[in-house]
C-alpha cells in the first residue's frame, strides 16, 4: 500500500472514533432538548472549529488540548451526573414510559434557544472537531500527505453524521425517561474520560475504555433503579 | 448598564445551574476528586477508579436524600 493509502485509512479510522463521540453526543442531546438548538449549537462548534483551523492551520499542535479536554470534560461529567441521577429517579417512579407531555411538564421545551441543548452539543462537536483536526495534522503533515489525511477526515465525519442523521427517528422514539438516563449515563462516561485524559491520565485501551465506563455506570444505574423500585414498593404497602 | 447586569445574571444563572444543579454536594464531591486524581495523576499513582466511584456514590447519597416521588396522578393534557 502506498504512502498516501496508509495515511488514508489511518485518519479515516481515527477520525470515526471521534466522529462516534461526537454525533452520540449531538444525537442524544437533539433527541432529548429538541433539534433546533442542539444543531445550532454544533454548527456554532463547527464554525468556531473552522475559523481556529483556518487561522492558527498547522500550528493547531500547539493548542493545550488536554487542559480543552480537562475544562469540556468537567462540564460535561458534572451536567451528565445530573441527567443520570434525574434518569434514574424518573425510571424507578415510572419505569421506561414518558411521553411529550411529560417531557413539557419536566420543563424541557423550550421557547426560544435552549441554552443548555446549545452549549452541550456546542462543546462536543469543538473538543471531536479539534481532536479531529489534530489527529489530521499529525499523521497528514508527518507524512507530507495533508490533503489526503483531510479527506480521510472528512470522509469520516460525513459518514458518521450520515449514520447519525438516520438514526435520529429511531432514538426520538425511545420513551423520554429512558432516553434521559441514557444520554445521561454517555454525557457522564465521556465526561469521565475527557476529564481524566485532560488530566494527563493514560487510559490503557485508548478510546474503547468509554465503553467500559458506559458498562459501569450503566450498572450502578440498573442496581439504583432497582433499589428504588424496592424501596418504592415497600411505602406503598406501607400506605396500604 | 441594567441590560448587562441581567445579562450576567442571566450567565451566571446559566452556569450554576449547568455546573451544579438542584444538588450541589454531588458537583463538589466531583470536583474534589477531580483534583485529588489530577495530584495522584502528578505523583504517578493510578487512580483513574477514584472519580466514577465518588460520581456513582454521590448519584446514590443524592438519589436516598431526595424525597420519593409519588405517583404521577395527572392525567395529562385534554387532547
Amino acid at each position: 500500500m502506498t504512502g498516501a493509502g496508509v495515511v488514508l485509512i489511518t485518519t479515516f479510522l481515527a477520525s470515526v472514533v471521534e466522529a462516534i463521540e461526537m454525533v452520540i453526543i449531538v444525537l442524544g442531546v437533539g433527541a432529548a432538548r429538541g433539534w433546533r438548538s442542539t444543531l445550532l449549537g454544533a454548527a456554532a462548534g463547527l464554525a468556531v472549529l473552522t475559523v481556529i483551523v483556518a487561522v492558527v492551520g498547522v500550528a493547531i499542535m500547539a493548542i493545550p488540548i488536554g487542559a480543552l479536554r480537562t475544562v469540556i470534560g468537567t462540564l460535561l461529567l458534572l451536567f451528565g451526573l445530573q441527567w443520570y441521577r434525574k434518569g434514574i429517579a424518573r425510571v424507578a417512579a415510572r419505569g421506561l414510559a414518558g411521553s411529550v407531555e411529560q417531557r413539557v411538564e419536566e420543563g424541557h421545551v423550550v421557547s426560544g434557544t435552549d441554552w443548555t441543548a446549545f452549549f452541550l452539543s456546542f462543546k462536543g462537536v469543538l473538543l471531536e472537531g479539534l481532536e479531529i483536526a489534530l489527529i489530521v495534522v499529525s499523521f497528514g503533515a508527518t507524512a507530507g500527505q495533508l490533503g489526503t489525511a483531510i479527506f480521510g477526515a472528512v470522509a469520516a465525519v460525513v459518514i458518521i453524521g450520515a449514520v447519525g442523521f438516520a438514526l435520529k427517528t429511531p432514538v426520538v422514539r425511545i420513551p423520554r425517561s429512558a432516553l434521559q438516563l441514557i444520554v445521561g449515563t454517555l454525557l457522564t462516561s465521556f465526561g469521565t474520560f475527557w476529564s481524566l485524559e485532560g488530566l494527563g491520565m493514560t487510559w490503557p485501551q485508548s478510546d474503547l475504555d468509554i465503553v467500559g465506563l458506559i458498562v459501569l455506570y450503566a450498572t450502578a444505574a440498573g442496581a439504583f433503579i432497582a433499589l428504588g423500585r424496592r424501596q418504592r414498593q415497600r411505602m406503598l404497602l406501607r400506605a396500604t | 448598564m441594567r441590560t448587562v447586569v441581567s445579562f450576567v445574571i442571566g450567565v451566571a444563572r446559566f452556569f450554576y445551574g449547568f455546573i451544579f444543579g438542584d444538588d450541589w454536594r454531588v458537583a463538589a464531591a466531583v470536583l474534589l476528586a477531580l483534583i485529588i486524581t489530577g495530584l495522584s495523576v502528578a505523583n504517578q499513582i493510578a487512580a483513574w477508579w477514584l472519580v466514577p466511584a465518588i460520581a456513582i456514590a454521590m448519584t446514590w447519597v443524592s438519589l436516598r436524600r431526595a424525597r420519593p416521588a409519588q405517583p404521577s396522578t395527572n392525567p395529562g393534557p385534554r387532547r
